[in-house]
């Protein structure tokens, strides 16, 4: 029983990782990566929406489209689910902290445009995931993109110091090393 | 209800999402209620940490207008009597880079209050108008003085005296305020350091 859950968390953060290994979520990976603060910022606000997220779109689906045999609204009724929980994320951050909601600026409204949160909330379904597994699902989708946005910032941060040639600086070796980083994870593969 | 949702599916549907939009539209509204932020906290922040001199040096007329423009994107560096040190403080608090202060607006200078000669104050009022922490104490035709526990050094009220009555004078450090020097930078205090910096100039 533990461990399922242990393979399906090190399953959805290493060896199918949501950024890395099926190239979902990287809008704010590019995006946020500058500074290892805010991309931590993000990685917590990412988080909190992806596990709400996908288990409210599973309660969702479960106890409202298939008892009414509305299945293919699935996809509309989950970025209902995935709006409203980013709307409040956003409140609270703005709340809580207001810089790290005006650092954020635009990337934290994008979360619900973030393909890693509707792809859990839609893979959940297909997999036909319990409550629980889906719970866990979407945290550990949510633990390996704040995983990969936090390594990437930080290399990002010594890129900007580093001797890189002129026609590379900025979002080109920043792509290049992105693309090392996610042959890297390919390492992973069969690992579960 | 099966029966009911097969006859009119369209009608099941746009239900099925009412259903679901209504109460998250609901939750939505109370936690707007619930989550209201009042004012523009960040420059509240920002205001907490400027010297609240409202000398008028970083070209604002006082401490808070510039902070409300440092929270819409303002330099940081303008504040001469806060110095580095709230220069470095603003830098941490906004996550930008440190610059160093600007010189147009002014030299970062000891801490200084006003003083009034008395022998020489005609009692015109004019510095009374000036400070802009109501720091001088007097009336027309009356004796000026300056409070020192409320004089922030900003140095307005010099320029407006005719008779030129007003010195600036140092703070003397108290028991309380004394703190070492800082140390000399590394270049000048190694030397074989100083001497690498020299030979490269040269």
């Amino acid at each position: 029983m533990l461990a399922d859950y242990s393979l399906l968390l090190i399953g959805a953060i290493l060896v199918n990782n949501f950024v890395l290994v099926q190239f979902l979520g990287l809008c704010p990976f590019m995006g946020v990566s500058n500074k290892l603060e805010t991309a931590i910022g993000m990685s917590s606000a990412t988080t909190f929406v992806l596990t709400l997220a996908s288990i409210v779109s599973w309660m969702t689906y479960e106890w409202l489209l298939l008892p009414l045999g509305l299945e293919y609204l699935k996809t509309i009724s989950f970025i209902l689910v995935i709006a409203v929980v980013v709307q409040f994320t956003e409140m609270v951050v703005r709340k809580s902290s207001p810089m790290l909601y005006k650092v954020l600026g635009v990337f934290l409204p994008l979360i619900t445009t973030n393909c890693a949160v509707l792809g859990v909330a839609l893979l959940n379904i297909n997999k036909q995931h319990s409550f629980l597994e889906s719970a866990f699902y979407g945290f550990g989708a949510a633990l390996g993109f704040s995983l990969v946005l936090v390594l990437f910032a930080a290399m990002r941060e010594r890129l900007n110091v580093a001797d890189v040639p002129v026609p590379f600086k900025g979002a080109a070796i920043g792509m290049i090393t992105a693309g090392l980083m996610s042959l890297a994870f390919m390492g992973f593969a069969g690992l579960v | 209800m099966i029966e009911l949702i097969s006859n009119h599916p369209f009608a099941a549907a746009i239900s099925a999402l009412l259903l679901l939009g209504l109460p998250f539209g609901a939750l939505l509204g109370f936690a707007a209620v619930k989550f209201k932020t009042q004012g523009d906290p960040i420059a509240d922040q920002i205001e907490e940490l400027l010297p609240q001199t409202q000398c008028g040096q970083c070209s604002y007329p006082g401490c808070r207008p510039y902070a409300e423009a440092i929270a819409n994107g303002e330099a940081i560096n303008k504040c001469p009597p806060g110095g580095e040190s709230t220069i470095n403080a603003l830098a941490d608090l906004l996550g930008v880079e440190a610059t160093p202060l600007d010189a147009e607006h002014g030299e970062e200078n000891i801490k200084k209050v006003a003083f009034i000669r008395e022998a020489e104050c005609i009692g015109c009022t004019k510095c009374i108008q000036a400070c802009p922490v109501d720091a001088i104490l007097g009336a027309a035709k009356q004796m000026h003085t300056v409070i020192v526990s409320e004089c922030t050094g900003c140095d307005l009220c010099v320029e407006p005296c005719p008779v030129d009555c007003i010195d600036m004078l140092p703070i003397q450090p108290t028991l309380q305020t004394w703190s070492w020097d800082l140390p000399v930078p590394a270049e000048q205090l190694i030397a074989s350091d100083s001497r690498d910096v020299m030979g490269a100039e040269a």
